[in-house]
């Protein structure tokens, strides 16, 4: 069984997969992740390899872990798997475009060598050692452009790496690129990029969903094993589920922002991206932990989540008895399509199979959330986008005096919905208005926190769908801006997503179904809330 | 607001330059350099001393002072001494190469955040503590938001709603040559913030360029109430603020270096009017006497419009003293009220002061200029005496010390007040760096008290000796031999010991106290060595001695 490799039909059409992994490695990865199964139900089975007779009832494993049996045993050298993920990458680009830039065949492959090398000398090896990292262009790589998807730093390249960077590249893992994504990580759907629209590896007719669109997109086409994205607003979680992958919005505060450019200071988390729940747990793991150049970094302790991967398949009949699951009221509701709702009360039902108790849980502040959050995070944006003047990097318009430089580089720097948040949020804080709009949605903050606490209280963790749809055409939300921000305002999408930036919470995405009609086959997703710094896949691992 | 200034003036080619960090872009821009000159700080002569100059009040202007009253209050900033800039990890020198001292936290690059250095909430609350204001122990930090090209993230981290420190006060002793008398003037707020990075100017003004040396160092902005009524008021709490920072050890205060900068907010009216007039600011204000010479200068210019009964042509603006002309300028109307938008930081937690570190804070501040002035004044000391030597912390600490080696206060303050200020005013150098020590100066000054050198040949010691005594430390030849016998310092620590142990057994009440944490006492010890030795023990050895004795827990 390898379904390490399934891949989806439109990839499969021009290009046959390579087999990266053995069968026999797989006996020490077992998943832990139990709801993909349902997932894997649905989904219609991909025939990678004739070898790779994926059986669909069995979850995706560990991509990570295998990787480094691979290696440890000496079975696959990581020249071998960057090869095979290059080949795909480049296969994929052309049509699914999630990479801003891709780094430079020498540096990647010189890179695995360092890996093999290491390996030959029986040097240890760091826990990503050969893992290929796609990381969002709006997290600062010093060899490499970060544009954050904006002509307003079009050519810049950082001179540091983002902590979480760095602490991938010290665990061994190999940079493969910069990928898409909304200008600063305002939008949905990575439409809103300045360079290029990432298309969804299931259907390239359609949005991968965002704004880490092309982060979420290029781990489910298999062009790179795990990648970073960020979520300010739902932009791990939405695209995770549009893209059919695991995606990880860590608890504010676990990892550090340092290097990340910022949108809403006070909602931005780095994410990740899997394609099982134990990828995206190793690589959160291997980038959490407190910095001292983030003040905002929590000191609180990592558990040490890896030795939850290493014991066996053992199946109980009811792993997860006693597990106290709430699912959000607010979030089944109008607005969300009816494959969404069946899909998530059919992973409900699963979970009570397994052993939780599921019962409705009402989060009365939940329709407060998306206003608050729209004026937080356009107030914070404002601010932040400051020192894109053109004065010390990215476009500069030249003029006879500073305000028409600063109006021009802005004006043409910057893209229309990154524009209009600006607006709102200079508009937000200005004298007269910061007590109504501002001051007012930092109560609404609290009492959203509340909420979630008082709900957590009760409950161990809490469901609801990661997006109202599954992913929908290109071009469909886009075309009039007003509509696609009235629609943003009446879509739970945001909603499902922002109450839980707003209370800084933790939450996970995973596969959980499809949708049926019209989108067939699109994949659907499950979120799972947990408390402040219990991240939720600890629940799934025990 | 910043970009408000570039409308009303000529157009001049403007170019940003910064560190080769940032790869590729050099660009070009325009602005009017005039104005953007007159931000950065001119040259000021070298000054040592807060000293404001006596201005002779001439007869017209004392006249219009009987008619009309001037409210002045002052914003100062006083830029910290600390190792390392407000929140990255990144020096400050003034005077080093440009864009030098930078990083990509004081660069404002995209995704850099700022991580307080604590020392400047250490520094925040003794100059709180100082002025005697009320401290908050929840504050937190704004940002402060407009477009600058020296302000790299487009905002200032500031304190807007809730200062660290507000509703103080400061006392002083006006100088006697100026009148003399007391005051107290009432301070507003004290709040914590960043600096900007300079602009600097090409010759012939064709372009500017940026150094961000200076971003991010923190500053102290320190506002006062409008207690002040004249120039030399203003100057002298200028002058005082510095002593205090000075005290403190919290900034050099060197205007020069812009360390200590000073803007004037100013507005007279007709004596009996209870509303006030129009507020006028003045800016580039690089001295204590420019101070004092600009406001009164500022007074008699709004005084004479008030009294020829054009007093709407006192418009609400930003004027500039002119140093070479003596006399303030337009700078820039204000055009409505600028509109920061503020917002909490969120990049930086909220600060919290316990009161545990309030109180120990406030337990490890030194005398300040107020209390030392006290406590001269009752030594007996003159106004005139008390002021000069209290000036300096430099001075005063070298006074007390020679007060601690037994000297009579009298005595010691003439000597410092005249030989050797006279030789230090020759040779241009500090008190710190004359070789001459309290030790030797009470030697000196008992000597002379006692005989061993007559009185003639006390006053008789020229400064030229002074300067051979402080150069050389001692030489037979340029000496009275008696003095070279007087000045010779016991070395032999056990001849010491015998002293401190002589000093210990007969102050047994003294050693519990000390024991039971009042350290401060050794000063105390040390002094009572001193005098015992008649002033020749060797400081250094008394003192690692004594502190052996008097932390062996017997
Ligand atoms: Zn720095």
């Amino acid at each position: 069984m390898l379904s390490t490799v399934h891949h989806h039909r439109a990839l499969l059409l021009h290009r046959r997969p390579r087999l990266i992994l053995p069968p026999k490695t797989l006996r020490l990865l077992t998943p832990k992740c139990l709801f993909t199964s349902q997932a894997l139900t649905h989904h219609p089975p991909p025939p990678t390899d004739a070898t790779a007779a994926a059986t669909s009832s069995s979850p995706p494993t560990s991509q990570i872990l295998s990787i480094r049996h691979a290696l440890l045993s000496r079975q696959l050298t990581a020249v071998e798997i960057t090869e095979s993920y290059l080949t795909r990458l480049r296969a994929a680009e052309p049509r699914v475009r999630s990479f801003l830039h891709v780094t430079e065949e020498e540096n990647v492959f010189r890179a695995a060598e360092e890996v093999d090398r290491k390996i030959e000398r029986n040097e240890e090896v760091g826990l990503l050692a050969g893992v290929l990292v796609g990381v969002k262009d709006n997290i600062c790589t010093a060899d490499m452009p970060s544009t954050a998807g904006s002509r307003v730093l079009e050519g810049y390249k950082p001179p540091f790496d983002a902590t979480a960077v760095r602490k991938v590249r010290e665990l061994g893992g190999i940079l493969v690129g910069k990928t898409n994504l909304d200008e600063f990580g305002m939008g949905s759907t990575t439409e809103g990029s300045a360079f290029q629209v990432t298309a969804n590896p299931w259907d390239e007719s359609c949005v991968p969903g965002g704004s880490s669109g092309g982060s979420a997109a290029a781990v489910s086409a298999r062009q790179c094993v795990v990648s970073l994205g960020s979520d300010t607003g739902g932009s791990v979680r939405q695209p995770a589920s549009f893209c059919g992958v695991v995606g990880l919005k860590p608890t504010y505060g676990r990892v550090s922002r340092y290097g990340l450019v910022a949108y809403a200071s006070s909602l931005d988390v780095i994410g990740c991206f899997g394609t099982s729940v134990a990828d995206a747990g190793v690589l959160l793991h291997a980038i959490s932990g407190h910095d001292t150049f983030d003040a905002t970094s929590s000191k609180r302790e990592v558990p040490d989540f890896t030795s939850l991967f290493t014991s066996s398949n053992n199946l109980k009949p009811r792993p997860l008895q006693g597990l106290r699951v709430g699912i959000i009221r607010e979030t089944l509701e109008d607005g969300v399509d009816a494959a969404v709702i069946s899909s998530i009360r059919a992973a409900a039902s699963h979970l009570e199979d397994l052993g939780c108790s599921v019962t409705e849980v009402s989060l009365p502040s939940f329709s407060l959330g998306l206003p608050a959050y729209y004026v937080l995070a356009s107030s914070e944006s404002s601010s932040n986008l400051s020192r894109y003047d053109g004065v010390r990097y990215g476009q500069q318009v030249a003029a006879d005096e500073l305000t028409s430089l600063y109006g021009g580089s802005r004006a043409r720097g910057f893209g229309a919905e990154v524009k209009r948040r600006i607006l709102m949020g200079t508009y937000a804080l200005s004298a007269g208005y910061y007590d109504a709009y501002y001051k007012r949605a930092q109560q609404v903050r609290t009492l959203v926190k509340k909420s979630f606490k008082a709900a957590l209280d009760e409950n161990d963790i809490l469901i609801s769908p990661a997006a109202p749809s599954a992913a929908y055409k290109i071009g469909e939300k886009k075309n009039d801006p007003l509509a696609m921000y009235a629609g943003d305002i009446m879509t739970v999408s945001i909603h499902l997503s922002v109450n839980v930036n707003l209370a800084g919470l933790p939450a996970l995405v995973l596969p959980c179904g499809f949708a049926e009609g019209g989108r067939a086959g699109l994949p659907i997703g499950l979120q799972m809330i947990g408390p402040a710094f219990d991240e939720v896949w600890n629940k799934f691992s025990a | 607001m910043a970009s408000l200034l570039y409308r009303v003036l000529q157009i001049r080619p403007f170019r940003i330059c910064l560190s080769p960090l940032i790869t590729k872009k050099t660009g070009v821009f325009y602005v009017t350099s005039k104005c953007l000159q007159t931000r950065s700080l001119a040259q000021e002569k070298p000054q040592s001393q807060a000293k404001v100059s006596t201005r002779n009040h001439d007869k017209g202007l004392d006249k219009i002072f009987q008619n009309y009253e001037a409210v002045i209050g002052i914003e100062t900033h006083v830029q910290l001494s600390t190792l390392t800039k407000a929140f990255c990890g990144c020096a400050y020198n003034y005077g080093s190469q440009p864009n030098t001292n930078i990083c990509p936290v004081c660069m404002g690059l995209p995704g850099a955040l700022p991580v307080l250095n604590s020392k400047v909430i250490e520094f925040a609350v003794k100059l709180g503590l100082a002025l005697n204001c009320k401290l908050s122990l929840n504050s937190k930090f704004d940002r402060k938001q407009y477009f600058y090209p020296d302000l790299p993230k487009g905002y200032q981290i500031s304190q807007f709603d809730i200062p660290i420190a507000t509703n103080g006060y400061i006392d002083l002793d006006l100088p006697v040559e100026l009148g003399g008398g007391h005051r107290r003037f009432g301070i507003t707020r004290v709040h914590m913030e960043e600096d900007a990075g300079k602009l600097l100017h090409s010759e012939g003004g064709t372009y500017s360029q940026v150094d961000l040396n200076r971003a991010g160092v923190p500053l102290l902005e320190i506002v006062s109430e409008p207690d002040m009524r004249n120039g030399i008021e203003a100057a002298e709490y200028g002058a005082e603020l510095q002593r205090l920072v000075r005290y403190l050890g919290v900034s050099n205060g060197n205007m020069q270096e812009g360390s200590l900068r000073c803007d004037v907010n100013i507005s007279v009216r007709p004596i009996g009017q209870s509303e006030f007039g129009t507020k006028v600011e003045i800016k580039n204000l690089n001295s204590f006497s420019s101070i004092s010479r600009a406001i009164d200068y500022e007074i008699a210019r709004q005084a004479e419009l008030h009294s020829q009964g054009l007093g709407d042509q006192i418009v609400q603006e930003t004027r500039l003293w002119e140093e070479g002309a003596q006399k303030t300028v337009t700078m820039r109307k204000k055009e409505g009220l600028s509109d920061y938008r503020y917002f909490p930081e969120p990049d930086l937690q909220e600060v919290i002061l316990t009161e545990e570190y309030v109180a120990s804070i406030h337990d490890s501040l030194p005398e300040l200029p107020e209390m030392k002035r006290k406590r001269y004044e009752q030594l007996g000391l003159s106004m005139q005496d008390v002021i000069f030597l209290a000036n300096d912390v430099n001075v005063a600490d070298f006074f007390d010390a020679t007060l601690a080696m037994g000297a009579e206060a009298k005595l010691a303050a003439n000597w410092i007040m005249g030989d050797v200020a006279a030789y230090m005013k020759n040779e241009k150098v500090s008190i710190s760096e004359i070789k001459l020590t309290p030790n030797e100066l009470a030697q000196l000054i008992d000597s002379i008290k006692s005989g061993t050198i007559s009185g003639k040949i006390g006053k008789e010691v020229p400064s030229s000796s002074l300067a051979a005594l402080s150069r050389n430390h001692m030489t037979s030849s340029s000496l009275p031999t008696g003095i070279y016998h007087n000045i010779l310092t016991i070395t032999d620590p056990a001849e010491i010991e015998k002293i401190i142990d002589k000093v210990l057994a007969a102050n047994p009440k003294q050693i519990e106290q000390y024991r039971g944490g009042k350290t401060k006492l050794q000063g105390f010890f040390a002094g009572q060595v001193m005098k015992e030795s008649k002033g020749k023990a060797n400081p250094g050895l008394l003192n690692k001695i004594l502190l052996e004795k008097l932390n062996a827990k017997s």
